[in-house]
């Protein structure tokens, strides 16, 4: 493996590949024997806002004994217009390993056929984000030992959430059951969903209706609300599509509820202290998981 | 009394151009090529196989392969004649690539290829195109 792009560039063996090695990085952490890419340089180029994965690369960097080194576009040439590509071939001569979020879609790929070490994608606009679609397998597997046959429910923005659209073809790849509950303005796009039904024959609901009847994992995620041009018809969706205590109460003993993060108001605060609340131990796996992709695309 | 159209000596004629696609085939060619000679559409032609057809003939183009990839995108079961001195020299039909590669823009606004010199590549899925670089997929006539 050289570079990682996207989701659909990877067969269901190179998955488990990933996850057979994040499950030996999550034991070596805090140990000597982690520093498996000591001497190595790591860039980290964010192009855009992030908090976990621009950290939680930088963990990985710093668990397996590399620099790292990071890129700030507004004090870098690129805020003097330096194109991506320039930008690109320059930092590829500085360090053995590229990590790009870029708002451009396409970018990352553009970015790994310039580039002659190997190029992650840390989210490219709306289209891919891997390494989250690795840890969220990761985590789903971790918690409940498989994820083939699960019922899973994806719930929230999906029409807007990169994650969501990997994530469902990463479950299709795995053979879990998915249901999709977005108001229908916010559903995903048609393209995946027959995507993922053909090349898996993935069973897939489309519904507008809350219900956890059943249901073995709950994913959530944010209605982007600055997509909205009527904020109140935002925050009535956000009201509609909320996974508070009154839900959560109802809901299987042994659900578990994952999101991406951040979370804003669809889980309330009180969500939390649920043990059925999996999402900070999920961020977490967001380190050995990373630590398996760089050390993958470093060291093949 | 049916709608008879001169004949060209040296050209190309493209045929069996599924109705009210004829337009952009024609707008192909002449972004393409530099028009001099006669060039004619003809529009709602009867057709056997299509019941109305569209045609363009063009005088003095002999379209290459890279434009014929391009009209298949729109016009998918169209022919192509080559003319040379009055007579049909060769006769194929348009074929969709596997891939297409520097032809033709990304529609998604968001993507690289828009914003970088970044040649653009649409790799075939069943009915559908898919670019390369942002993922999307699109219908051949959105591509055209």
């Amino acid at each position: 493996m050289r570079d990682l792009i996207s989701i659909r560039d990877l067969s269901k063996k190179d998955v488990e590949s990933f996850l057979s090695e994040a499950a030996k990085m999550e034991k070596l952490i805090g140990t000597p024997k982690s520093e498996l890419l000591k001497g190595k340089v790591v860039a980290n180029m964010f192009f855009e806002p992030s908090t976990r994965t621009n950290m939680s690369f930088q963990a990985a960097s710093k668990r397996l004994g590399a620099k790292i080194m990071t890129f700030y576009p507004n004090t870098s040439s690129v805020a003097k217009g330096e194109t991506l590509a320039d930008t690109v071939r320059m930092i590829d001569g500085y360090a053995d390993a590229l990590v790009i979020r870029h708002p451009l879609e396409g970018s990352v790929r553009f970015a790994a056929d310039l580039a002659d070490n190997p190029v992650i994608n840390a989210g490219d606009g709306g289209n891919q984000h891997p390494t989250q679609t690795l840890i969220d397998l990761y985590s789903i597997k971790k918690l409940k030992g498989k994820i083939s046959g699960l019922k899973v429910t994806l719930l929230g923005d999906l029409k807007h959430a990169r994650a969501m659209r990997s994530l469902l073809y990463g479950l299709g790849m795995f053979g879990a059951e998915v249901t999709l509950v977005s108001p229908t303005s916010l559903r995903m796009e048609e393209d995946i969903i027959r995507e993922t039904k053909e090349k898996f024959g993935t069973s897939v609901t489309q519904t507008s209706e809350i219900s956890l009847k059943g249901c073995d994992v709950l994913y959530v995620c944010r209605i982007q609300k600055e997509r909205f041009s009527d904020q109140y018809e935002a925050e009535k969706i956000q009201k509609e599509f909320r996974v508070d205590l009154d839900l959560v109460k109802f809901a299987p003993k042994d659900l578990a509820i994952l999101h991406p993060l951040p979370k804003v108001d669809e889980i309330p605060p009180e969500v939390d202290h649920d043990p059925r609340a999996k999402y900070f131990e999920q961020a977490k796996n967001g380190v050995p998981v990373r630590m398996a992709v760089l050390y993958k695309c470093i060291k093949g | 009394m049916p709608l008879e159209v001169q004949r060209i000596n040296e050209g190309t004629v493209i045929d069996h151009i599924a109705a009210g696609a004829g337009t952009r085939v024609l707008q192909i060619l002449s972004s393409s090529y530099p028009l001099n000679g006669m060039a004619a559409l003809i529009i709602n032609a009867p057709s056997k196989k299509f019941g109305r057809k569209d045609i363009v003939k063009i005088e003095g183009v002999f379209i290459d392969e890279k434009i014929a990839n391009r009209i298949a995108l729109i016009a998918p079961e169209a022919s192509v004649n080559i003319i040379k001195g009055g007579k049909v020299v060769d006769k194929h039909h348009v074929e969709m690539p596997t891939s297409l590669s520097a032809l033709v823009k990304c529609p998604n606004p968001k993507c690289i290829t828009n914003f970088e010199r970044a040649p653009t590549t649409f790799i075939h899925e069943g009915k559908y195109l898919r670019c390369r670089h942002c993922e999307r997929v699109f219908k051949p006539d959105e591509l055209a």
